[in-house]
């Protein structure tokens, strides 16, 4: 039809309707913004990928799982190498452990702290301070390690070396502790002012609807904190190589030395010839370590997932 | 009923032009959301320089029927349109560039939302979506839709200042000039004064009725005295359904013919 | 009015020690912060002068400065962030602006927080397996930047994405209903209102990337190089990996000059820490709507 005359604004339909610069603009834009969105996915998928390729066929081929996974023989410079693990492993496995033993309550409580019972400055001037904690690189966690923890830890327990399970954990616990203060506390604060109004209006303590309402209520978000302090444990490179010894050692005490998967990478990497079995022994500890911190990023998201679901 | 309407509005020459094609042909329109309808099967014509005015309580599916003739569904994955809705003949979703047809419509909000930029940005702004870039051009442009909008007055010292910073009366003033920039064919408002104080409802009334001479005017509300007072013929929605349409003073002098139409205009529900 | 009986004189003695308990776990968590930065800047102050911090290292890294390494954890972190910002603010805007609620949305969010998750001498091994050889860049400071900028992407995403996400609503809306389309939506209104919050994620990645050290140890830092680095196809020295060797591998180091690094390194780190929290409390302050 065509639009009266007198009706400036009326322009007909097929000339308004042509597509204009700004709308290829925009087209052009989200097909951008589309690849920078699903990078992520390419990233990690990437990593897969490479660290796979570099050590799967060492993985398949040379090395045997059984002996990767019960000998603690690493020796991969020997003449007759051999490729166990197991020392390893349980070296990450007691340096993290240990760590949980301390960054868990204090993280639980820290946040606990801060979400429930911190008003105004106070919270503000922790929270600061948390995120500064987090703040510091490992490396100057390692540094901390060896050049303060270890004189002090041989000078109080009496002990020839402080390089150990002890002192590596001990800063791992420090280091683990903010993403876990963090999550929790969000946890916490997820719980609805309702519950906790409720709670009170019934007579109970601020300490009792912590305890019975607070902390149930939020136990998927606890959890999933605790999962990621974890994973960040279980992955700690610098600090874990500087400060635990790096002495293979299935560890029967907090004094003893032992060695991480993580600090085998970084401490053999630069002299392990490209395409050699050690180099390829390598990349298998980081697949290992990759498949490992994947689930538990996995299993923390899955349990995140069943608080949305709530 | 569009053929009782024309006979009296015809001779009044700024009045709505029921002799010519409907600029607005809506048939047969549902909205859901995510499954959930909001509006269901509705059929209406509106005509240039008319003031079609749209009642009903809340959710019955008003702010969805002027989000449908925006295609503002683009926008919202969960919003499903079904049936067909035509401006000046042409079905919009014919449109391949939406965003040149929604330039052609101004919509004012319930709530008014200045834009967080300077009171002469925010009327500069679609225009400079259209290209103006001559200072002297978009001067002229914002003084002229700020004074359509009862509020060049007010604001001419203090073009600089941020939008958002205005009273909610002048903000909703700012949103009408920044919908006059946009040169539209056609004015969507929705619940235009529910968070307007009484006098700055009475002045945008007093605008809307002098542009009815220029472009076409949907208006939805809250408030059935004002469709009294502005539209020339009123439609009633309820739970999602259009219940009639009618001259606005019939439906208002109990000549409506749904009981309904009837009790929710004496406020008897709402 | 309001006797306290017996049980809830008890109930409020377990809620003040409750409290104390938290109060004294939260002090365990951050002292160590106060205690690590007194003792760097107690120890390692001494060793900070003009010359330390402009010139190069000399008598195998016993003698001399750092400036190699400063030049070159600058250049790290410039390119670093040259790559992750543009990728990283895009992918905000489509998690933001775009993307619909379905099964790539959720993997994207299991990505991202994968790609922070994955430790990150795995990131290093990407690294070189990636950009050093595949790619064939060699063990560069193009290298060791992009395997950080992959590292550190979570964070300028997470900080843009809360910015973004700040941004009332309303306005697209309006931007919208003029006949904005989406890009010149975010253009006009949703970036310029957001600008100043991804600049506070930026800074923080700033403090993030230059005390990365495992990331870099294979792809592009080494122990010492007598030159400042003039192209991205350069090794550099760098901070963080100067401390590590002087730390471990080089020997007759003094005690002062190897505190005096981890000092400066923690004094870069924790100053753009505290930009970015100053930034954000200004902002705080600051909203337009």
């Amino acid at each position: 039809m065509t639009p009266p005359a007198d009706s400036a604004a009326a322009a007909t339909p097929g000339a308004m309707d042509r597509r204009d610069a700004a709308w290829y603009a925009d087209r052009i834009a989200q097909a951008l913004i589309f690849v920078g969105g699903v990078s992520a996915i390419v990233f990690i998928a990437g990593i897969f990928v490479f660290v796979t390729r570099e050590g799967l066929d060492f993985a398949l081929g040379p090395l045997g799982l059984r002996e990767f996974f019960t000998s603690i023989a690493w020796r991969p410079t020997s003449n007759t190498p051999t490729y166990g693990a197991l020392a390893l492993i349980a070296g990450t496995a007691s340096v993290t452990g240990f760590a949980m033993l301390l960054s868990v309550p204090l993280s639980l409580g820290a946040a606990l702290f801060i979400a429930e019972f911190a008003r105004g400055k106070t919270r503000e001037t922790l929270k600061i301070l948390v995120e500064m904690l987090a703040a510091i690189p490992s490396v100057v966690w390692g540094f901390v390690g060896m050049s303060i923890m270890n004189p002090l830890i041989i000078r109080v327990f009496d002990v020839p070396v402080g390089l150990t399970v002890l002192n590596a954990g001990l800063i791992l616990g420090l280091m683990a502790a903010p993403i876990m203060t963090t999550i929790a506390e969000d946890a916490l604060k997820a719980v609805p002012d309702t519950y906790r109004e409720a709670a009170e209006a019934l007579g109970a303590t601020r300490w009792e609807v912590v305890v019975k309402v607070v902390i149930p209520a939020s136990r998927n978000g606890l959890l999933a904190a605790v999962l990621l302090g974890v994973g960040r444990g279980f992955g700690e490179t610098m600090a874990v190589l500087m400060a635990s010894g790096h002495a293979i050692n299935l560890p029967t005490s907090p004094f003893d030395s032992v060695r991480a998967l993580t600090a085998t990478i970084a401490a053999e990497l630069g002299d392990a010839p490209v395409g050699s079995d050690h180099y390829g022994s390598l990349f298998t500890l980081g697949i290992l370590l990759f498949v490992v911190t994947f689930l538990i990023n996995l299993a923390a998201d899955v349990v995140v997932r069943g608080i949305g679901r709530k | 009923m569009v053929g009782a309407a024309a006979g009296g509005a015809a001779a009044d020459v700024s009045g709505p032009r029921y002799d010519e094609p409907p600029v607005i042909e809506v048939r047969d329109l549902s909205i859901a959301y995510g499954g959930r309808p909001a509006l269901r099967g509705v059929n209406l014509d509106v005509h240039r320089h008319e003031i079609f005015g749209i009642i009903g309580p809340a959710n019955s599916g008003k702010t969805s029927f002027l989000r449908a003739l925006n295609r503002m569904e683009t926008f919202n994955a969960s919003m499903e349109v079904r049936g067909s809705v035509s401006i000046n003949g042409m079905n919009i979703r014919d449109w391949r560039n939406e965003y040149a047809l929604r330039s052609r419509i101004g919509v004012v909000f319930p709530l008014p939302v200045g834009l967080p930029l300077t009171v002469y940005e925010n009327v500069a702004f679609s225009p400079r979506l259209r290209g103006i870039r001559k200072k002297a051009e978009l001067d002229e442009v914002v003084e002229r839709c700020l004074t359509r909008a009862a509020l060049w007055d007010e604001v001419k010292d203090r073009l600089d200042s941020l939008g958002s910073l205005l009273s909610g009366g002048q903000q909703q003033r700012l949103t009408i000039a920044r919908a006059l920039s946009q040169e539209p064919e056609l004015l969507l408002l929705d619940e235009f004064s529910i968070a307007v104080d009484p006098v700055t409802t009475m002045r945008i009334e007093d605008v809307l009725r002098e542009l009815r001479s220029e472009l076409t005017i949907v208006m939805a509300t809250n408030l059935v005295q004002q469709a009294r007072r502005l539209a020339d013929r009123t439609a009633f929605f309820l739970m999602g359904e259009l219940v009639e349409i009618g001259v606005t003073e019939d439906l208002f002098e109990r000549e409506a013919k749904d009981e309904r139409t009837t009790g929710y205009i004496e406020g008897r529900f709402g | 009015m309001f006797a306290a009986t017996p049980l809830n004189r008890r109930s409020h003695r377990t809620q003040s020690l409750a409290k104390a308990v938290f109060f004294l776990m939260t002090v365990a968590l951050v002292v160590p912060v106060l205690v690590i930065v007194g003792t760097l800047a107690v120890k390692g102050g001494p060793a900070i002068s003009w010359e330390f911090l402009f010139t190069p290292p000399r008598d195998f890294m016993t003698a001399g400065g750092i400036l190699p390494a400063l030049v070159g954890t600058v250049w790290l972190v410039v390119v670093a962030l040259l790559a992750s910002v543009p990728v990283g603010v895009a992918a905000a805007l489509y998690l933001s602006e775009y993307a619909p609620d379905n099964l790539l949305t959720r993997t994207i969010n299991l990505a991202i927080i994968n790609l922070a998750g994955v430790p990150s001498i795995v990131h290093a091994l990407f690294g070189v397996g990636a950009f050093v050889l595949f790619f064939g860049i060699g063990a560069s400071i193009l290298a060791a930047s992009l395997t950080l900028a992959v590292m550190t992407l979570p964070v300028v995403i997470v900080a843009t994405r809360e910015s973004l996400q700040a941004v009332p609503h309303a306005f697209r809306e309006a931007c919208w209903n003029m006949g904005a389309t989406r890009w010149q939506t975010i253009r006009k209104v949703v970036l310029p209102n957001s600008v100043s919050g991804i600049l506070t994620g930026v800074i923080l990645e700033v403090s993030r990337t230059a005390g990365e050290t495992a990331p870099i140890m294979f792809t592009g830092a080494a122990a010492f190089v007598a030159f400042l680095p003039e192209s991205v196809f350069d090794q550099t020295m760098a901070m963080s990996y100067h401390l590590y060797y002087i730390a471990t591998q080089a020997t007759d180091v003094p005690e002062r000059t190897t505190y005096g690094v981890a000092l400066v390194l923690i004094a870069i780190v924790l100053l753009m820490n505290a930009v970015s929290i100053g930034f954000r409390v200004y902002l705080r302050g600051q909203k337009k709507w």
